[in-house]
């Protein structure tokens, strides 16, 4: 007794199907692919905060603070060079920084804790692995994408003075990608405590936005203070964007420093995350 | 209506109950009383405006036309007064999840802003009552589905309701969970509260309740006792054939004759019979040999599937 | 059987039920919002004290860096027309004000919103005799409690460091951020019941960033073109900065009655809207 119908003479099977090579070998994409129908979705949003972030910061803190400082130096800030000049390579790595992580981080709660989504990807040829590096790939797209908008807007408000300041760009997207990967380690190490995402926003990001020579100088903060901006990829960032922007007077050692920081930081961080999120799935 | 209360001991009286929204009509012209004491179980596909039923009676929903009087009180003018003495189980869980198991109870008390002295008492009862005891301190998140659903149900004991409403009591539980939900469910009921209960489930329907009602595109299409709609809507037996997906329709003609009523599904034949046994030995003696065949008694299930049909309606 | 009824006619609820539940309005207000407050406690209690805690150093950690940090590269600046004070003076009042803002928008629109869809806690609470007033009322005290308890530790600082040139001041300036914070929450949960998305939500957070950047914290408006300044100084949390600043600099005029009227409108507006709000999505 053989039952044929429609739907079973169309019926191949997976190993016919599925080119199980490339399913294996471009994981990584499928999942860049479907975290990018996602921002998508949600593109005219990015677009307005991307332009609206740097033009607000600009004519508040640039323009109000801005005239506070200069007329304490003699119009001049820290640095002599005008506030303005002294505060858009910051502003630039915030920005750099801020869209990159977040791409990182509301995701992953989604996607192990709020909705299940990667659980999903990993029953089909797709690694945790695979997530991980999808998401940071989309991470870097959207960190870029804001970071370029930012540069352009602060160009057109004249805060740049030195041809590398191009180089700003991908400086700011070393520490993007850099921070990113932290986050992305420290949501998978923490998904299951209660306010993460708040917490981590209070203890962790806004210490950094505030102490890492971003507003002021790091100088001008106590010396036992002052390793929260050396640990802090946005002082390393800010500092380079400072020599990139305006030719700040940072010795050749410390330029290295802060680019080798980044880059073993970020490293390192994503072979961690890597590990967290394929325990954290295969357990 | 197969009974007729008596006026002093109707609980929920409603006439003509309907519920629009824009323009889908969600219950369609509903009479029914609910007694005091009694269980009455709402059964339909989804869709059928079972929920929205229950929640005009929580005071949740206002309706669009008819009546509906809960302990003799309107329901549009009487909203916080009925539902100071109603208990809801929502169909899904929602717990405090911020808090003890303890503390869900005892905020729940003071949402009906009862005494903490009566509180304190009314928890201790209620965590043995749903065997929670040992649990009394964990986090909600921490409970198993089973668990979860005898908190919910405690928790819409606090205030010793006088109806309990329950929106699918047992649905996503595991069997061991479920027979301990229906054990103390009957305990409530010997206790003499007035249980309203919706179900997929048959076998539930004719654990709990007194008397069902059939609803299907928000109007009763049966009520009566679980052994009365068997009797009302079906035969005694039923027998179940498979010939194959492609044969089935062509055997049919030839054994209609044998049953008092035939369906036929792509799988499957179905038969209903007053002695299946016997019908089952004389297709056969037909030449027609099954590949499987299967003779049982008629359920609630088959008065469901036939009064609400077979297709899909999500 | 372990549960006992005292009596077939007169059970527990029926003894409340009807006393409060039979009187006037009682479908929108039953009396017990004070019962979400208890509800609040119990929740910090035992799982948010975290949460709480970090609300206390936020103020803290803006004013080290920018009142003291940044304040190295600004001195002193003229606060109003009669006092000059340093740059430290100037911004505390400021993060007092936004303290009181920020921790009232965080409870009445991320709570609230993770609240309504997510964890269904308002279904639970409309199926008892509470009505949606209670539920509002109860919410935005909610967000009062954490607030007086933010704003009394942030002056426990300020006072001792000398920020607040008028102590009375200062201390009636608690008081006044109850005001703002009262303000802003029964406006945020008002506006939170309209969001159905993550993404409004994000609007919502983009949308509180001029409010913050313009609001007067960190330098005085008037280095904006008049008719640009009037219209800054209409956003509310600049109003709540101008009635915290005048408060502890010991200026009592007319303008900080201004400020509370302010303040008064959001208030009672924002609990109107928002008691229709829940009472259409939990009891239509």
């Amino acid at each position: 007794m053989t039952v044929v119908s429609e739907q079973s003479r169309t019926w191949q099977g997976a190993l016919k199907v599925v080119d199980s090579q490339r399913a294996i070998r471009f994981g990584w994409w499928y999942v860049a692919e479907y975290r990018l129908r996602n921002l998508m979705k949600w593109i005219s949003a990015v677009i307005a905060f991307g332009i609206g972030n740097p033009v607000l910061y600009l004519a508040s803190i640039g323009f109000g603070v801005g005239s506070l400082v200069n007329h304490h130096g003699n119009g001049l800030g820290p640095d002599g060079v005008p506030y303005l000049t002294f505060l858009a390579p910051a502003l630039l790595a915030t920005a750099a920084i801020q869209s990159t992580f977040e791409e990182v981080t509301f995701p992953t709660m989604h996607g192990l804790k709020w909705e299940n989504v990667y659980y999903a990807m990993t029953a089909t040829a797709v690694t945790p692995n695979q997530i991980a590096t999808g998401v940071m790939v989309v991470a870097f797209l959207r960190g870029l994408f804001t970071t370029i908008i930012y540069w352009v807007v602060l160009a057109i408000a004249g805060a740049f003075h030195s041809p590398t300041a191009l180089l700003a760009i991908p400086a700011g997207m070393i520490a993007g990608v850099s921070f990113a990967a932290v986050m992305l380690a420290l949501t998978l190490r923490f998904i299951d405590s209660q306010n993460f995402l708040a917490s981590i926003g209070r203890f962790v990001i806004t210490p950094l936005f505030m102490f890492s020579g971003t507003f002021f100088p790091l100088s001008a903060i106590p010396i036992w203070l002052r390793w929260i901006g050396w640990i802090s990829p946005l002082w390393h960032a800010t500092d380079l964007g400072r020599v990139l922007m305006y030719g700040r007077a940072v010795p050749g050692w410390l330029v290295a420093t802060h680019a080798i920081y980044l880059v073993v930081l970020g490293a390192v961080a994503f072979i961690i995350a890597q590990r967290q999120i394929t325990k954290k799935m295969t357990k | 209506m197969n009974e007729t209360p008596t006026g002093t001991d109707a609980m929920i009286v409603a006439t003509g109950l309907r519920k629009t929204y824009d323009d889908f009509t969600a219950v369609d012209g509903i009479d029914f009383t609910v007694t005091r004491g009694e269980s009455f179980g709402l059964l339909g596909p989804n869709g059928a405006g079972k929920s929205t039923t229950m929640r005009m009676i929580a005071c949740t929903s206002q309706r669009t036309g008819g009546t509906l009087e809960i302990l003799g009180r309107d329901t549009d003018h009487h909203g916080p007064w009925i539902r100071a003495h109603l208990g809801v189980v929502p169909q899904q869980d929602n717990l405090d999840r911020e808090l003890t198991v303890t503390e869900n109870l005892y905020i729940y008390g003071r949402y009906f802003g009862l005494g903490k002295k009566f509180i304190n008492a009314k928890v201790e009862e209620l965590l043995e009552f749903a065997q929670l005891t040992e649990k009394r301190d964990a986090k909600v998140d921490s409970l198993s589905g089973g668990m979860k659903r005898r908190l919910t149900i405690a928790r819409a004991l606090i205030n010793e309701p006088e109806i309990l409403m329950l929106d699918e009591p047992t649905t996503g539980l595991d069997p061991q969970a479920r027979h301990i939900l229906w054990d103390r469910l009957f305990r409530l009921k010997e206790m003499g509260v007035t249980l309203i209960i919706t179900t997929h489930y048959m076998d539930e329907a004719e654990q709990l309740c007194d008397r069902l009602v059939v609803m299907d595109k928000g109007k009763f299409m049966a009520e009566g006792t679980p052994a009365g709609l068997i009797q009302q809507h079906c035969s005694r037996e039923v027998i179940e054939v498979r010939f194959g997906s492609e044969r089935n329709a062509e055997v049919a003609d030839q054994i209609r004759d044998l049953a008092v009523r035939l369906e036929i599904l792509p799988d499957r034949i179905l038969m209903y019979t007053d002695d299946g046994e016997r019908d089952l030995a004389r297709m056969v003696e037909r030449g027609l040999h099954p590949i499987t065949s299967l003779v049982r008694r008629s359920s609630l299930e088959d008065v469901f599937l036939r009064l609400t049909g077979r297709s899909l309606v999500d | 059987m372990t549960m006992m009824r005292a009596s077939r006619n007169q059970s527990a609820a029926a003894d409340i039920a009807d006393g409060v539940n039979s009187l006037p309005g009682a479908s929108i207000y039953s009396r017990r919002a004070t019962a979400m407050v208890e509800r609040f406690w119990l929740a910090i209690r035992s799982s948010q004290w975290l949460m709480v805690a970090s609300g206390f150093m936020e103020p803290l950690f803006y004013l080290g860096a920018f009142g003291y940090g940044l304040g190295s590269f600004i001195g002193n600046v003229q606060a109003d027309s009669t006092h000059t004070v340093s740059y430290a003076a100037f911004l505390a009042p400021a993060l007092l004000a936004n303290s009181a803002m920020n921790g009232a928008i965080y409870e009445s629109t991320w709570n609230v919103f993770f609240k309504m869809h997510f964890a269904k806690l308002y279904q639970g609470i409309m199926a008892t005799s509470m009505g949606p007033l209670d539920v509002a009322l109860g919410e935005i005290m909610a967000c009062l409690l954490r607030g007086l308890i933010y704003a009394i530790a942030f002056m426990a600082v300020m006072l001792p460091l000398g920020l607040i040139p008028c102590w009375w001041g200062g201390l009636l300036a608690i008081p006044a951020a109850m005001f703002i914070a009262f303000g802003f929450a029964s406006c945020g949960l008002a506006i939170t019941s309209y969001l159905k998305s993550f993404q409004q939500m994000d609007w919502v957070q983009f949308a509180l960033l001029p409010m913050l950047l313009f609001s007067g914290s960190f330098y005085s408006l008037d280095v904006y073109p008049t008719p640009i300044r009037i219209l800054l100084e209409a956003l509310p949390l600049h109003q709540g900065v101008a009635l915290i600043r005048g408060l502890t600099l010991g200026q009592l005029d007319y303008a900080l009655l201004g400020h509370l009227a302010y303040f008064t409108v959001m208030a009672v507006g924002g609990v109107i809207f928002a008691t229709k709000r829940i009472e259409a999505m939990f009891l239509r």
